[in-house]
């Protein structure tokens, strides 16, 4: 009996350490509820532009809560791409062709634990994706430590113009975990971490690659699984002014290692201007299977420069303008967002000069936002 | 049989010893130290990672077209319709 009791104790005194060690979030007291997002609409006009693509279009955002349980929200985006990059001008011509993109969503708020719902469709003339999400947020600690999870499934559909019996899919699975913790009144850090895995046709129909001088048709392999995990810091420094940095970092099972590093800047002008500034770095290693002109047989082969060796910095801005304000009705908001970026290929040339490929392009949005 | 009992016998005066050491550290549950009365500036616009999901969704569809690495964004949702 005396054993028995002291056992117990023991398994006490282990289960408090563990408790302790795990930051107390077995014992925490009562957290705060989780909110659901406000009723509210965006609609945005955005364009890419560099490498002799244009992309652009419209894109509007639907949010209305629903008996203050449930928020249901729908999306619609269009772009319109005119692309005359690199691997089109050298291997085929300039194409024009119209993305639309729909999604809903439903997000459900009970106590400290939020679950969000997505569907998700895309379409172009020779590519549909579909995809479906679902993700759980519960706040522990007394609201100080907000841990996430959720998964995507993707199915895609890829054809080629002009090649009627070209029929292909993809499927696509997304497996993720975070945590956003508290650290003090004027800082918080995140970490999210995320497993990707891919199975079926991975490449595009019309990407030719190169062997022995001459032109081949890629093979890309038909799986592909990637992890990435991403820490990101947060702070207040004072008078509504804050920065952040964050460093993401990516590898596969096709041998690509990415790094991306950023830090930025926000503050308000005022009580109607709010700035951000921030930089962006970004580094990778090519796939095992990328060659630029490979000279020797292999069962792979790409020379899609996405899966190249290759490094881009990016510089970006926003700023956000309070055009209405009327408390308790609603509020209306003005933003602007520009991102200039330079990439810069190590091991992919430009077929008709020989050199070293590089391009710069720009993010643009414009866009309103209400809230009521 | 015999091996099952002396184990149990072990087991337990293995217990009794370690229940009567004070060499396991009594250790206090963590207790949160920033208070919600203290949350007010980390809800703060200026403090919100993503501030627009519209505008968040398109940078990342950008650059998930354009690099070779994927997720842990924190940008939830899914689904590229890239190729």
């Amino acid at each position: 009996m005396a054993a028995t009791r002291a056992a117990i104790g023991i398994w006490r005194r282990l289960l408090a350490l563990l408790s302790g060690l795990l930051g107390g979030v077995f014992a925490a007291g009562p957290a705060r509820a989780l909110d659901l997002p406000e009723d509210g609409a965006t609609a945005m006009v955005h364009l890419f532009s560099g490498g002799g693509v244009d992309a652009y279009g419209p894109a509007v955002l639907v949010r209305k809560k629903l008996y203050d349980k449930v928020s249901l929200s729908g999306t619609y985006y269009m772009d319109a791409v005119s692309n005359a990059s690199i691997d089109v001008v050298t291997t085929a011509s300039k194409y024009h062709e119209i993305r639309n993109a729909f999604t809903l969503g439903a997000d459900y708020v009970y106590r400290e634990t939020q679950i969000r719902f997505g569907l998700y469709t895309s379409h172009e003339p020779d590519y549909t994706a579909n995809a479906g999400n679902l993700d759980v947020m519960q706040e522990v600690f007394s609201g100080m430590t907000t841990i996430s999870m959720g998964f995507t499934r993707g199915a895609d559909t890829v054809l080629k113009t002009g090649e009627p019996e070209f029929h292909e899919k993809a499927s696509h699975w997304q497996y993720r975990l975070g945590a956003t913790q508290i650290l003090s009144p004027n800082w918080l850090m995140s970490a999210n971490f995320e497993v990707l895995a891919d199975d079926g046709f991975l490449g595009s129909p019309y990407r030719v690659a190169r062997a022995f001088g001459t032109t081949v048709p890629e093979r890309n392999p038909r799986t592909r699984t990637g992890r990435a995990i991403k820490f990101r810091l947060l702070g207040d420094i004072g008078a509504r002014n804050s920065v952040f940095a964050g460093y993401r970092y990516f590898s596969d099972t096709w041998d690509i290692k990415a790094h991306t590093a950023e830090v930025g800047y926000s503050r308000y002008f005022g009580d109607d201007w709010l700035a951000d500034t921030y930089l962006r770095y970004y580094t990778q290693t090519g796939a095992l299977f990328y060659s630029n002109d490979a000279t020797t047989e292999t069962v792979y082969l790409s020379r899609n420069r996405q899966l190249s060796t290759y490094n881009n910095g990016a510089i970006g801005a926003k700023l956000q303008y309070a055009l209405r304000r009327a408390p308790g009705s609603y509020d209306l908001k003005l933003n602007g967002a520009l991102e200039y970026t330079r990439f810069k290929f190590k091991d992919f040339t430009d077929v008709r000069t020989g050199e070293l490929y590089g391009y710069s392009s720009v993010i643009f949005q414009l866009f309103l936002t209400a809230t009521y | 049989m015999r091996s099952g009992t002396a184990a149990t016998t072990l087991l337990l005066l293995a217990a009794a010893l370690l229940g009567g050491c004070s060499w396991l550290p009594t250790v206090k549950p963590i207790q949160p130290w920033v208070k919600p009365y203290e949350r007010e500036r980390l809800a703060d616009p200026v403090m919100q990672q993503t501030r627009d999901a519209l505008s968040a969704k398109h940078f990342e569809h950008v650059h998930d077209v354009r690099e070779g690495a994927r997720g842990a964004t924190g940008v939830q949702g899914g689904g590229c319709g890239c190729n």
